[in-house]
């Protein structure tokens, strides 16, 4: 009962976000972009026109109705469906979802599985860094997570490309396979794009893997402070025990709500990878909008970005409430 | 590292307050200030990690302020008499030089200023909307808390980079533009915990005494929770510098940077889009990579020292 009531609190706010993200785009590209769209398009097709055909155009568009009520609804409606209009300058008159589809995969694999890494690693160290607080390995990892922190994903990449690269011969510079140099098929080709994939995957495993190094490691040392912990040690628990049962169990807690909140950081970050390694995923594809000023495909590239994140946070939610016993019980 | 951080230390430590003859109530506020100040800075010089970053911080404030009084013609892209065009690192140029003939080294002494300035200014506005926002909330409760925080939860978990490049590219590249996407799209955080804050201090006793005695609620709220939750949001602010910085390095890196004002960003972008990697012209690229990691680093440190300091969370162990 608990549980499904503080899932349906989180379900309402990720509405409410989604609304309010719709509601600020359509404003945003509607309201105060720079240029006329119907001429953006007639001349990114290429076609000769007439003023009546203009007019014509921008009937079908819709854009001689009033802003609101009307655009917005159809803005709405449109999202919705997935017609997101059509590209206007990096890939002229193709729609904007079909270019979505060949990227999303390539990000979203690379995303998701570098940043579960990244999670899963830093966690691990920093646990093992708040229990032995002080000791070596902490001292150590504390530094290079504060230079990892402090470092912007982009730098990170370019030292990495400028080592295993170009130094080193290792992995290639970028892109997403050999193609169209090479054919692969079947393993081959995985083994091609996990080699291209490796660079970038690092990249962005490195980068964050300070800051959940130090969110973690601060929230252990917060709960080992605790009285409770004193009494478990008092009681004769293992130290094992102590740390595994009563300890580690309770600072995930807010670590779990903390990762949550570096998910829009993260997105960011991708969006500079991809550029470094000219990865062809969405973040490449928004930066290519963003130099074209193709407005479409940005519209769609930020409303991507917003739903991947307010996913990625329900993930998080639905883990904490898997957590912690008090959602269930409430 | 002494030398330098001395124009900070007041005078003497223990500083005896010698009290005016006639105490007006600025003259005893004055003085509670500078004891709390001594107090803290006492606490504050025992922490090693949050001097070492101080004292890179004066580094790059210095030369910020070099910055001010340089000769900026060396860094005009049309004078074709620059210097060598891509020059690999030598005594006249210790970091090259850049496509044009400029020395990468006046690029980066332009760009401290220029980062800087963005990194504070957009801080700042940070600290004022989501202290504002956060101390409202946490204060009035009721109706207008549940409102702002639902208006906080959006921004906290919005795509702050994507949010950005969709502001700059409608509103356009200006300095000022990025400056305010920066402040509009990190207060969530501040506000989050100044509101917190503000719950736990609003329940104490004096409040509830000054409230007794016919305080209106800015007076309260000026008065006797803002001194309160001031430091919290301080030592806040000084990690908040730390990621408007990178923010910055970001959009510039994207291009979005301010031409006429090259931030260490838009220094990276230009050698990162004119093959400087694959020219092997590393020292373009180290230069203000380093600036940059060295700077947000000792933010970072001071912002944790003080942290330690004024978070009654951790002081308390």
């Amino acid at each position: 009962m608990g549980t499904q009531r503080y899932l349906l609190g989180k379900v309402v706010q990720l509405v409410i976000t989604l609304f309010f993200v719709l509601t600020f785009t359509f404003f945003l590209f509607h309201y105060f972009m720079p240029g006329d769209p119907v001429r953006t398009f007639l001349k990114a097709a290429g076609a000769k026109y007439t003023p009546a055909q203009a007019e014509q155009l921008k009937h079908e568009f819709g854009l001689d109705q009033p802003i609101f009520p009307n655009q917005y609804v159809r803005f709405l409606k449109e999202t919705a469906t997935l017609h997101m209009g059509a590209s206007t300058i990096i890939y002229p008159d193709s729609s904007v979802t079909s270019i979505f589809w060949s990227r999303v995969g390539k990000s979203l694999i690379l995303i998701t599985t570098s940043t579960i890494a990244s999670i899963v690693i830093g966690v691990a160290m920093g646990i093992y860094g708040g229990w032995r607080r002080g000791g070596w390995v902490d001292n150590s990892s504390m530094s290079s997570s504060l230079v990892l922190y402090a470092m912007p994903e982009f730098v990170l990449g370019m030292i990495l490309l400028l080592i295993f690269s170009r130094w080193l011969g290792w992995f290639p510079a970028g892109g997403y396979d050999g193609a169209p140099v090479t054919q692969y098929t079947g393993f081959a080709h995985f083994a091609d794009v996990a080699n291209h994939m490796a660079l970038p995957w690092l990249t962005l495993m490195l980068a964050y893997l300070g800051e959940f190094y130090l969110l973690m490691r601060s929230s252990l040392l917060d709960v080992l402070g605790e009285e409770y912990i004193t009494l478990a040690r008092a009681k004769g628990v293992r130290e094992k025990y102590v740390l595994r049962r009563h300890a580690v169990r309770n600072a995930l807690l807010p670590t779990v709500t903390l990762i949550a909140l570096s998910f829009g950081f993260i997105l960011g970050g991708v969006i500079t990878v991809e550029i470094v390694f000219s990865y062809p995923g969405v973040g490449l594809l928004s930066y290519q909008a963003l130099r074209a000023r193709d407005f479409p495909v940005l519209q769609a590239t930020f409303l991507f970005a917003a739903v991947a994140v307010l996913i990625a946070n329900l993930i998080a939610d639905l883990t904490y409430a898997y957590l912690d016993p008090r959602v269930r019980s409430a | 590292m002494k030398t330098e951080t001395e124009p900070l230390a007041p005078a003497t430590t223990e500083a005896p307050v010698v009290l005016p003859k006639r105490l007006s109530p600025r003259s005893i506020r004055w003085a509670r200030r500078r004891k709390a100040f001594v107090r803290f800075w006492n606490q504050f010089r025992r922490n090693k990690m949050g001097m070492f970053g101080l004292a890179i911080l004066v580094f790059f404030f210095a030369m910020a302020i070099v910055s001010i009084f340089s000769d900026k013609g060396r860094l005009d892209p049309t004078i074709t008499t620059n210097g060598p065009v891509l020059a690999n690192p030598s005594w006249a140029y210790p970091f090259g030089t850049n496509l044009q003939g400029i020395s990468v080294l006046s690029l980066v002494v332009e760009g401290s200023r220029i980062s800087l300035f963005v990194g504070l200014t957009a801080s700042l506005i940070s600290m004022v909307v989501g202290s504002t926002i956060g101390i409202w909330a946490g204060y009035r409760s009721g109706i207008s808390d549940v409102v702002l925080m639902r208006l906080t939860d959006v921004f906290l978990v919005l795509p702050w980079l994507a949010l950005a490049i969709v502001l700059a590219a409608v509103f356009g590249q200006n300095m000022w533009v990025i400056i305010f996407i920066i402040g509009l799209t990190s207060w969530a955080g501040t506000s989050r915990l100044v509101r917190a804050q503000v719950l736990s201090v609003k329940e104490r006793t004096y409040i509830e005494r000054s409230r007794a005695l016919g305080g209106s609620d800015w007076h309260v709220v000026t008065r006797h929770v803002l001194p309160n939750v001031m430091p919290v949001i301080f030592a806040n602010t000084i990690l908040t510098i730390a990621i408007a910085i990178l923010s910055e390095s970001a959009l510039s890196f994207l291009g979005l940077g301010d031409p006429l004002r090259p931030s260490w960003g838009t220094t990276i972008e230009e050698a990162f889009n004119n093959g400087a990697l694959t020219l092997g012209k590393w020292a373009w690229l180290l230069a203000p990579s380093l600036c940059i990691v060295l700077v947000v680093l000792a933010f970072t440190m001071v912002g944790f020292a003080m942290d330690e300091i004024v978070n009654p969370r951790i002081r308390e162990r």
